[in-house]
């Protein structure tokens, strides 16, 4: 198991703009990624009162339940927070132990998502059962979908620190992944206020 | 890692906010949800609740990316590249609003709350 050494050399060329490009192409990733989730709670909006004969929000909807799970995503932002800091620090140990926490959080989350969702299956809410349940199953499902892919990433990167292909040079890789990880609970946190806690 | 590169980084961890720091910001995020679910359940806040809730929604949005994310201490570039992103999401919420409303008959029973 790897404990710090270093990796090859990576090498960085002057930029037009003086910042890292995939740095840059992650932030214009993201600033997509608005636009992606901002149609899907557009639409949300527009049909969560279109219930046809299925379950409305006010059937359904567990707040203190929602509420743990939103904490256990923000708790995740900072495990990751901090496993980018140990990353920084070179201590390799912290980052791998930090990142495994990040990803453990996520799989509490997604747990809970799943758990949430065939909950609401068997009080009948399904995709096709009204705008509403289209509505909300998509939003929250893509959201569900990226955070999965996050925790894929984080256990790659723990992964590649295991076998020395992550190196203490290589906080880049760790910092754009955390950026990507920041961005999901930043969604939440708009998903939790505008789905769940404004009533209908 | 070249000095280039290595200078560029030591200048942006020389801005960053410590671990103990994180925490702070952590409890913070964490009491706001707590407050957030809590005036959730009070009825006489009905009048207020949508502007409160959204109000701590964007804090605790603007704490994560300003420390969390670095978008504070980081380059202006990436903060106009990101806030590109939300000003196109809104202007498509607006647009879909517009024509959603506009359309012949509008929302149908039970409709846009």
């Amino acid at each position: 198991m790897a404990t710090g050494e270093l990796t090859p050399a990576v090498h960085e060329h002057h930029t037009s703009t003086g910042l890292d490009n995939t740095k840059m192409a992650m932030w214009a990733f993201l600033g997509s990624e608005c636009l992606f989730f901002g149609s899907f709670i557009s639409t949300y909006l527009l049909y969560r009162n279109q219930t046809a004969d299925g379950p409305t929000s006010a059937d359904l909807y567990d707040i203190p339940y929602t509420s743990v799970s939103s904490f256990v995503l923000l708790m995740s932002s900072l495990t990751m927070v901090l496993a980018l800091a140990a990353c920084h620090r070179k201590d390799q140990r912290g980052m791998r132990a930090w990142l495994l926490a990040t990803a453990l959080l996520g799989m509490v989350f997604i747990g809970g998502q799943i758990y949430e969702f065939t909950e609401f299956a068997h009080e009948g809410l399904a995709l096709s059962v009204s705008p509403f349940g289209s509505s909300f199953f998509v939003l929250t499902g893509f959201h569900g979908a990226h955070v999965t892919v996050g925790i894929l990433m984080l256990l790659l990167l723990v992964g590649m620190s295991m076998f020395d292909r992550l190196g203490p040079d290589d906080s880049r890789k760790v910092e754009l992944i955390g950026l990507y990880w920041h961005f999901v609970d930043i969604v939440w946190i708009i998903i939790f206020t505008v789905v769940y806690l404004i009533p209908s | 890692m070249s000095q280039y590169a290595e200078a560029q980084e030591e200048l942006e961890l020389s801005h960053h906010p410590s671990p103990g720091q994180y925490v702070k910001i952590a409890v913070i995020l964490a009491i706001l949800t707590a407050f957030e679910v809590g005036i959730s359940y009070i009825d006489a806040l009905s009048d207020v609740l949508i502007p409160l809730l959204g109000a701590l929604a964007i804090a605790k949005f603007v704490m994560v990316v300003g420390y969390f994310m670095h978008l504070k201490f980081d380059s202006k570039l990436f903060r106009y590249l990101f806030v590109t992103g939300i000003g196109f999401a809104l202007a498509v919420f607006t647009i879909v609003l517009v024509i959603f409303f506009s359309a012949e008959g509008g929302p149908s029973p039970g409709g846009p709350g």
